[in-house]
C-alpha cells in the first residue's frame, strides 16, 4: 500500500514540475469562465432565469475531461517502458498492481485538484444568488464528475500500459472513451436485452440522467467503480504479460 | 546464495541462454565474462526478477526468482546495463524515491550515506539530466546499494567511467564483496581478474569455462605458442616439426610462417630448431608468444559451441 502512495506522489509531482498541470487548469478555468459569463449575462438579460452549474458540468464532462484525460495519462506507463525505467520499477519490490494503482491514483488526484479549482464558480454563484443555490445538485454533479474522471483515468492507464508510444496510447485511450461515450446511441434502435446492455455500459447514461440531474444513485456509483477496477485489472495484466512474455 | 540450474531463455526462435548452471556463495564475487550478445544481460535480468526464464530455475537466498520474485527483489540490488534514471528528478529525489519503494527507515540519512559512498554528495541537488555518463553510472550504483542488499547484480558496472572512477568502483566492489555476494558482468578481462573470486566465461548462451582468475591464467600458461619464420616453403617443414616430441597443433600461417604449441613445462624449442636445420631449412626467427587472457577468451568463445537452436536453423533450406 505504501508503494502505491510513493508512486502516486511521484506521478503527481511530475505533472506539476512541467507545464502540463498548469496548462490543463488554465484551459479548464478559461473555458468554464467564458460559459459562466454567458450564463450570468443571459440570466441578467432575461431576468427570468436562474443561472445554474448545469452547463459547466456538461462542459467539464465533454470536452474538458474527455480530452484532458487521454493527454495526461498517455505518458504514464508508456514513457517508463520506452526509457527503460520500467525495469527500474519492476526490479524494486513493487507489485504489478501497486504500480498500476499508484499510476492511476496520481492521475486521479490530479483531476481531483483540477475539479477542486473549478469550485470557484459554484462559490461565486452561491454569493450572488439569493436565497442561495441548490447545494445538492452541485454535490451530485461533482460526485458524478469525480467518478467519471476515475473511470476515464483508469482507461488511460490501461492503454498506456499496452504501448511504448505515447501517441499510440493517447489515441487508444481516446478511442476507448469515445466508444463507451456513444455506445448507448445505437441502443435507441434496439429492443430487448441488447439495448439495455449497451445503455448500461455507456459512460454517459450513468452521468447525464442521474448525477448531472442532481440524483445520486448507488447503481451508477458502482458502475464507475467497477469500470475503474476492471480497467486497472487490464493494465495490471498488460504489465504482467510483458514481464512473463 | 545464488543457485542457477539449467537456465534457458528463448526470445522467439532465438535461444539467448542455453542450459546455464552455476552457483555463488555468500561473500563471493563472480564475474560474468563474454562478448556482446553472449547472454550476460539476459541471465542477470532473470536473476533480478525482471523476467522469467523459459526453462530452468534460479534461486537467490533460497527464494525462487519467479515464484518469490518480491522476496528476491528485496534482497537484490540491481544495476541494469543502461542505467534507467528519471532525467527530471534530482539525484537526491531519485534515490529517495527508490528508498521509499524499499520502505527504508530514515530514508534521507541512508540516501546521504550512499551518496557519499559513490562520491556524489556534492551533486545531490543537481538534476539527473545534467549528469555525465559516469555520474549516472554512479547514481545507478547508489540505487542498487540503498537497501543494503545481500546480493548485488551489476551489469557492466564500470562502463562509461573514467580511469580514476573505474578504480574507485572496483575498490568499492571489492569492499562490498567481502560480506556480500556480487555477480557482475563485464567484457573487460583485466577487470574480472582484479575483482572477481571466480570467473564464468559465457559465449552464445553457454558457459565455456568456469574457474578462478588465477587458475584460468595457469591454464593459459599450460600451453605456449611459438612462431617460426623459415626461408622457403614452410609447408614442407611441417612434418619435420610435427615429429618433434612435445609439439602440438602446428599450423602454417603464411608462406614462410609457422606456428606450433608446446607444453609449458617442456621447452622444446632447441629440438625444433635442430630438426629444422637438420632438415635443410633456413631458420630465420623463433618467437615465443605468451597467451594472454584475451587469447584464451577468444579461443574459448570462438565458435565450436554453436547453440543447437542456431544449428537447426542453419540446416533448414
Amino acid at each position: 500500500m505504501r508503494n502505491i502512495w510513493t508512486i502516486a506522489k511521484r506521478e503527481l509531482h511530475l505533472l506539476f514540475i512541467g507545464p502540463i498541470a498548469y496548462i490543463t487548469m488554465i484551459v479548464f478555468l478559461l473555458t468554464l469562465g467564458i460559459f459562466f459569463y454567458i450564463e450570468l449575462s443571459y440570466a441578467i438579460q432575461t431576468q427570468q432565469y436562474i443561472p445554474t452549474m448545469g452547463t459547466s458540468f456538461q462542459l467539464i464532462a465533454f470536452p474538458l475531461l474527455f480530452l484532458a484525460i487521454p493527454a495526461i495519462t498517455m505518458r504514464s506507463i508508456a514513457e517508463e517502458k520506452r526509457t527503460g525505467t520500467l525495469e527500474f520499477l519492476l526490479t524494486a519490490p513493487v507489485r504489478d498492481w501497486e504500480l498500476i494503482t499508484g499510476k492511476w491514483l496520481g492521475g486521479f488526484l490530479f483531476f481531483l485538484i483540477t475539479l477542486a479549482v473549478t469550485l470557484v464558480y459554484p462559490l461565486v454563484l452561491s454569493l450572488i444568488i439569493k436565497p442561495g443555490i441548490d447545494l445538492g445538485a452541485i454535490l451530485a454533479g461533482y460526485i458524478g464528475l469525480i467518478l467519471l474522471a476515475s473511470a476515464m483515468t483508469a482507461i488511460g492507464i490501461a492503454m498506456s500500459s499496452l504501448f511504448n508510444n505515447q501517441i499510440a496510447s493517447l489515441f487508444a485511450t481516446l478511442g476507448v472513451i469515445i466508444v463507451f461515450w456513444i455506445i448507448s446511441s445505437p441502443a435507441q434502435y434496439m429492443e430487448g436485452i441488447g439495448g439495455d446492455i449497451l445503455r448500461n455500459l455507456s459512460l454517459t447514461t450513468h452521468l447525464y440522467d442521474t448525477f448531472l440531474a442532481g440524483i445520486l444513485d448507488l447503481k451508477d456509483m458502482l458502475y464507475y467503480i467497477s469500470f475503474t477496477v476492471f480497467a486497472l485489472f487490464i493494465g495490471k495484466t498488460a504489465v504482467e504479460i510483458r514481464r512473463w512474455g | 546464495m545464488i543457485k542457477v540450474t539449467k537456465l534457458t531463455k528463448d526470445y522467439g526462435a532465438r535461444r539467448a541462454i542455453d542450459n546455464l548452471s552455476f552457483h555463488a556463495e555468500r561473500g563471493e564475487v563472480i564475474g560474468f565474462l563474454g562478448p556482446n550478445g553472449a547472454g550476460k544481460t539476459t541471465t542477470l535480468r532473470i536473476l533480478s526478477g525482471y523476467m522469467p526464464p523459459t526453462f530452468g530455475k534460479a534461486e537467490i537466498g533460497g527464494f525462487d526468482v519467479v515464484d518469490q520474485s518480491l522476496e528476491v527483489r528485496k534482497i537484490v540490488g540491481y544495476l541494469p546495463e543502461t542505467v534507467p534514471l528519471y532525467p527530471d528528478m534530482t539525484v537526491f529525489e531519485f534515490l529517495k524515491y527508490k528508498a521509499d519503494l524499499h520502505h527504508i527507515p530514515n530514508a534521507e540519512d541512508r540516501v546521504d550515506e550512499v551518496l557519499e559512498m559513490v562520491d556524489m554528495l556534492d551533486r545531490s541537488e543537481g538534476y539527473i539530466a545534467a549528469l555525465s555518463k559516469g555520474m549516472r553510472q554512479r547514481v545507478g550504483l547508489g540505487q542498487a546499494l540503498l537497501h543494503k542488499p545481500e546480493v548485488l547484480i551489476l551489469d557492466e558496472p564500470t562502463i562509461g567511467l573514467d580511469p580514476a572512477q573505474i578504480i574507485e568502483v572496483r575498490n568499492l566492489i571489492k569492499r562490498i564483496g567481502k560480506e556480500r555476494t556480487i555477480m557482475l558482468s563485464t567484457h573487460i578481462l583485466s577487470e574480472a581478474q582484479q575483482v572477481c573470486d571466480r570467473v564464468l566465461i559465457i559465449n552464445k548462451g553457454h558457459i565455456v569455462a568456469e574457474d578462478t582468475p588465477e587458475r584460468l591464467q595457469s591454464r593459459l600458461a599450460g600451453s605456449q605458442r611459438v612462431e617460426l619464420r623459415i626461408r622457403k616453403n614452410s609447408e614442407e617443414a611441417m612434418p619435420l616439426i610435427k615429429k618433434v616430441r612435445g609439439v602440438t597443433n602446428v599450423t602454417v600461417t603464411t608462406d614462410d610462417l609457422l606456428e606450433f604449441e608446446m607444453g609449458a613445462n617442456q621447452d622444446v624449442r632447441p629440438n625444433v630448431a635442430r630438426a629444422i636445420v637438420q632438415g635443410g631449412f633456413d631458420l630465420l626467427e623463433m618467437k615465443q608468444n605468451t597467451l594472454s587472457l584475451e587469447d584464451i577468451f577468444l579461443e574459448l568463445t570462438r565458435d565450436e559451441t554453436t547453440p543447437p537452436s542456431l544449428k537447426d536453423r542453419a540446416d533448414q533450406p
